[in-house]
């Protein structure tokens, strides 16, 4: 039993580790498109002591500003961890570990790649090969709003606890129309829940030709879901100090923070497993062996950050909609869209399996 | 006038579904983000002073390293925030310059209270004080920012001098010609 569990449990601290250093990254990077978009050079001081002061690449790095996230993680940890005296001190506790503990176990199941074995079977490379994937990520991401939820109303105090309100009605909201959304193409790859089948169907064309409008409403769907503006309604910066984090400080806030970036991360992968062709380019065969493993991981990276700059180019463009536009949006838009989408394509689907 | 009355027209589906709008605004950021930075990175890369730039007010010694200033106090009272405070005090016998007679015992500026108007610029007659390209003034105590002679003149440095008025002076008394 523990020579099966090791290598599992090895596996999986690898992923975790890595997830964690991209969620890093990612705020780095949003502060460099920040800043690159508003005409400013974005973080460019950090630096580490050896590293930093090598000539040429530790000027550059430090310019790029590699040094940043470093300097951030060891901000929130070693801050004063304050607990405010007029809050509820279990929930107040509880609600960050919540907030991330749903948006790393979503990572599970998703698919990063494959590996051709010499026998010829082609097997994803993921922590848990389930069939109903899909269905797992969409439960378990959405328990992350839970932790908002929880950390606004135990916060005692107003804004955070409006930000809690606007996160509970927001996410249940655009669920609806983003579990609606991908139906369509489920059913066009046979019935499936698991994404590596997914994938695999997207050899030859990406589903984002085949069906543009599911892969529309789940990528604003997906900006719901994971707080982005222009649906930042649990934060709103403008008119709630700073939402369901103002109490939260340290590393507590740290917390809510990388939940925040690998919710993006994770929607971003999921976007690119269902509509974006995965691990997979068209036309172009991946080798067997540790090379396409390799190869197929980094194509499926290069993708879903290619992603993760759209949601930032996107959060530096457009204003936040207005709470009742985004209910509007939601439910008299979204939602009818996605029923009408999956009730065509359930007709195209069944033509198509008729008449060929 | 008369009254032009313009038809609204309605949205069309394009721009209600606000996508069209979406892309604009995508490429002006898009375009925005690939034109270098307009920022200044400030203690490294300093602001270009223009010409005429009123800075802090310094005290300046013409070429041959004369202190310009005769302690006539005008520019002390010109001074709308009272911000100069000058003790005149007396050129010795037996220096070089004895014949400009008076030169400022102490001078004292109050940046605290200098409001960069230039006024003791420009009444100035010896052209002695002049508001530089100095524009950032820090400091720990008040007293640091009462700005001593020495100071002024460390500030100040050495400006070109068109007139050499004293030079000229001393020289048309040595041929005898006491005024000009």
């Amino acid at each position: 039993m523990p020579s099966e569990v090791l290598p599992l449990i090895i596996k999986a601290l690898i992923v975790i580790g890595a997830v964690m250093t991209m969620a890093g990254y990612a705020v780095l990077m949003e502060r460099k498109i920040a800043g690159w978009i508003q005409g400013r050079p974005g973080p460019n001081r950090t630096q580490i002591p050896i590293l930093g002061s090598i000539p040429v690449i530790g000027t550059f790095l430090t310019r790029l500003g590699v040094f940043q996230p470093a300097a951030d993680g060891l901000k929130f940890l070693f801050k004063e961890d304050a607990l405010p005296g007029h809050v509820n001190k279990f929930y107040y506790v509880l609600a960050p570990m919540i907030a991330f503990v749903p948006a790393m176990a979503t990572m599970t199941v998703l698919p990063f790649g494959q590996y051709t074995g010499a026998d010829g079977v082609t097997v994803p490379i993921v922590l848990a090969n389930l069939d109903i994937g899909i269905l797992f990520i969409l439960a378990v991401s959405s328990l992350g709003v839970y932790g908002i939820i929880l950390g606004g109303w135990a916060a005692n105090s107003k804004y955070p606890f409006l930000g809690g309100i606007r996160a509970s009605a927001q996410m249940i909201s655009y669920e609806l129309a983003m579990a609606l959304s991908i139906l369509p193409v489920f059913m066009w790859f046979g019935g499936t829940l698991n994404l590596h089948a997914v994938v695999q169907g997207q050899y030859q064309v990406w589903t984002i030709f085949a069906q543009p409008v599911s892969a529309l409403i789940f990528l604003v769907a997906l900006f719901a879901e994971t707080n982005r503006l222009p649906f930042d309604m649990p934060e709103s910066e403008t008119d709630l100090v700073a939402g369901y984090n103002t109490e939260y400080g340290a590393f507590k806030f740290g917390l809510f923070f990388v939940a925040e970036y690998t919710h993006i991360i994770i929607g971003s992968g999921v976007f690119v497993a269902l509509f974006l062709g995965g691990w997979t380019l068209p036309f172009v065969p991946i080798p067997d062996g540790i090379a396409g493993a390799i190869i197929s991981i980094g194509i499926f990276l290069a993708k879903v950050f290619a992603l993760v700059f759209f949601f930032m180019w996107i959060r530096w463009t457009l204003p936040r909609f207005r709470y009742d536009q985004v209910m509007n949006l939601g439910w008299k838009k979204l939602l009818p869209l996605a029923i009408a989408n999956l009730v065509v394509y359930a007709i195209i689907i069944a033509l198509i399996e008729n008449l060929g | 006038m008369a009254t032009k009355v313009l038809e609204r027209k309605p949205l069309s589906l394009a721009e209600r579904s606000y996508l069209p709008q979406i892309v604009g605004g995508l490429k002006i950021t898009m375009r925005n983000m690939l034109k270098p930075p307009v920022t200044l990175e400030y203690p490294d890369e300093r602001p270009e002073i223009p010409v005429g730039y009123r800075g802090v007010p310094t005290l300046v010694r013409d070429p041959n390293g004369r202190e310009k200033c005769v302690s006539c106090q005008l520019c002390e009272f010109v001074c709308p925030p009272k911000a100069i405070r000058i003790t005149p005090g007396e050129i010795p016998e037996d220096a070089e310059t004895a014949h400009v007679e008076k030169a400022p015992k102490e001078f004292e500026i109050n940046m605290l209270r200098c409001i960069y108007c230039g006024l003791c610029q420009e009444v100035c007659p010896e052209e002695a004080i002049f508001l530089q390209d100095i524009y950032s003034v820090t400091g720990y105590t008040r007293e640091e920012f009462a700005f001593k002679k020495e100071k002024l003149y460390e500030l100040g440095g050495t400006l070109p001098d068109k007139h050499f008025k004293w030079d000229k002076k001393k020289a048309a008394e040595e041929h005898g010609n006491p005024h000009h």
